[in-house]
């Protein structure tokens, strides 16, 4: 019952509150002549320099439900659910480079989303279009599964109820302030708000990771505990990797990689940065953020260790194992610290939701309502129809988590991350190479979005007991190969992507197909802050 | 660093031979081999933890490496 975790449900709502009020107040800090610019109220004055950036960045890449879930599958199924690692060690030097060409590109011509570049890159706007809604599609599910670390939290300190009205009413109040001041201050206020946010995750995660160690007797106890639960259970997984899913840890972990700044909301991230250093810095400085998500994921052992069991999930007989790091919280602190805790996983779910509300509100004024619904729409006009659009986006983000089964939204997101991975060779390959065909680019991403959907169709998920959609490691056995190996289905859906895009640019290319005109030149992708055509804050985009 | 240059401007582009060192992160966390053992243990850490935690600082300090070494180029 809530009853007996008020100090914590007390802790959490202060927190919380005085969150909210930061992100009203937000709208005034480092204030513009006017917020009705969608480079103000979208990409924060693209004024952000390397320590704004990295709180932002860091709020916005390491998500609460990346807190909640990745050590809730080491718990479930262990070393696997270590790959959150790597993918977060191998993304920062694989993006170096490619980041500031996208920051150059996008200054110089003032774009605001990926699908920005793609149209003026390869002069068409049915890619940009294709390229914007496969970035709405994927970031969609993605807000809905923040929702989902704040209910865990939630479901720890009792604060559920027998009707469906009661049970998501909290979740609803806290996503109304939430786009109330998205709303008024746009990207301004996640960026102030994850000061707080990233302060209190690491203070919980140093005090956790020192203290709960301690309580249980060292790691080589929690190692040992993670060792015998796993030898018990060997269908479950095991501490370390074995031949069939190794392939699928390297390949998710890279495949991971490749996504991560293809998503919407980590572009806004990179283009509201003031220049090419501060991204550059941001590369180096970033990791400190993986090596807490390191920590993190051993809490899944430190949950074997205490020997947690996770609360019942929405279905009878299910159980949510999401809850397993909030009640290790509950089980080793104090309340008052287990409820500034659960506040770190809340307001940390708050952050990359509104960054990833305004990621999406910006792809659909930018790259369908200016293109093809007012041409002639101006800055102010577009920034009140993001604000409007954020709007919608959270409240069907909503609608995710109240009216259908979390796990639904979990197969979203899975689905989420290989669409998104789609858009590569267009977004990523297009800032290097004007090769590519237009229509190849289109005809690759719809055979890598057939082939992924296939591949995640034919996989069953064992402990749900559902037939498609059972997670992303592709058995290979079914393109009758004759072996257990397991591989990620996006980066295979990605090769067939890769494949595609090129035959079919040779193809078009022999057939002689009118081929788009490229808007940048090689310079625009390495001019920085402080050169000509390059200013904080264009006041019109410059003409694609 | 001096250059005999006196060419005020710093030649553009991304095309540094220093770069090719960013592949080395990227590679090396990827190269399951490495890290996949349980000997030897470290702090009570089995060796595919704490030597994966460890890359962490490979990473870090190969590009604060070459941002710095390329910093002049731009």
């Amino acid at each position: 019952m809530w009853k007996d975790h008020l100090t914590e449900i007390i802790i959490f709502t202060i927190l919380f509150l005085a969150v909210s009020a930061l992100g009203f107040v937000a709208a005034r800090w480092r204030r513009p002549a006017t917020l009705e610019h969608l480079d103000e109220w979208g990409l924060g004055g693209r004024s952000f320099g390397g320590w704004i950036t990295w709180f932002l960045l860091g709020g916005d890449l390491y998500t609460a439900y990346t807190f909640v879930a990745v050590p809730a599958l080491m718990f479930g199924a262990g070393a696997t659910g270590f790959f959150a690692l790597p993918y977060t060690v191998i993304i920062y030097p694989m993006a170096f480079l490619v980041l500031v060409r996208l920051w150059s590109v996008s200054h110089r011509h003032g774009f605001v989303t990926p699908a920005d570049f793609v149209r003026a890159r390869f002069g068409s706007p049915t890619l940009a279009l294709v390229i914007a809604i496969t970035g709405i599609v994927a970031t969609m599910p993605y807000i809905a599964l923040q929702l989902v670390g704040i209910e865990a939290v939630l479901k720890t300190m009792g604060v559920t109820g027998s009707s469906m009205l009661a049970r998501h009413l909290p979740i609803i109040v806290a996503f109304a302030i939430l786009a109330a001041y998205t709303y008024q201050s746009g990207l301004r206020a996640p960026a102030l708000i994850a000061f707080v946010k990233d302060t209190l995750i690491y203070l919980v995660i140093i005090v956790a990771v020192l203290y709960i160690p301690a309580r249980l007797g060292g790691w080589d106890k929690i190692f040992g505990a993670a060792d015998a639960h796993f030898a018990a259970n060997p269908k479950a997984g095991g501490t370390l990797l074995t031949s069939a899913n190794q392939w699928q840890y390297v390949t998710l972990a890279f495949g991971s990689a490749l996504a991560l700044f293809l998503y919407p909301h980590n572009v806004t991230g990179v283009l509201a940065s003031r220049n090419r250093g501060v991204i550059k810095r941001n590369m180096s400085a970033l990791p400190a953020y993986s090596f807490l998500l390191g920590l993190i994921a051993l809490l899944g052992y430190m949950a074997i260790a205490a020997k947690i069991v996770p609360l019942p999930g929405a279905k009878a007989g299910s159980k949510d194992a999401n809850t397993v790091v909030p009640l290790l919280f509950q089980h080793m602190f104090p309340g008052w610290f287990a409820g500034i805790a659960f506040a770190a996983i809340g307001i940390g779910a708050l952050v990359p939701a509104a960054i990833m509300s305004i990621a999406a509100a910006n792809l659909f004024t930018r790259n369908v309502y200016k293109e093809y619904l007012r041409p002639d729409a101006t800055p102010a006009q577009e920034a009140k129809v993001s604000k409007v659009a954020s709007l919608l986006v959270k409240v069907g983000a909503l609608a995710f988590i109240v009216f259908l089964d979390p796990q639904f939204s979990i197969d979203l997101q899975l689905i989420g991350g290989i669409i998104i991975l789609q858009t590569l060779p267009a977004v990523a390959l297009g800032l290097y190479s004007r090769w590519f065909h237009r229509g190849a680019l289109i005809a690759g991403w719809a055979a890598g979005m057939v082939v992924g959907f296939w591949m995640l169709w034919v996989t069953p998920n064992a402990a749900t007991r559902h037939k498609h959609f059972g997670g992303s490691a592709y058995a290979l056995s079914h393109l009758g190969f004759d072996t257990k190996v397991t591989m990620y289905t996006g980066f295979l859906a990605v090769l067939v992507n890769l494949v595609v895009v090129v035959l079919a640019t040779l193809v078009l290319r022999a057939m002689k197909t009118p081929d788009g005109v490229d808007a940048t030149v090689e310079d625009d992708y390495h001019v920085d802050a402080g050169d000509p055509g390059v200013t904080p804050t264009p006041a019109e985009p410059a003409p694609v | 660093m001096t250059s005999p240059h006196t060419d005020p401007v710093p030649p553009r582009g991304d095309r540094s031979p220093l770069y090719w060192l960013l592949l080395v992160p990227v590679v090396v966390p990827l190269l399951v081999p490495l890290f996949n053992a349980d000997d030897p243990r470290l702090f009570g850490f089995p060796r595919f933890y704490w030597l994966q935690l460890a890359f962490i600082i490979l990473g870090v300090g190969t590009t604060t490496l070459v941002y710095q070494l390329t910093k002049r180029r731009g």
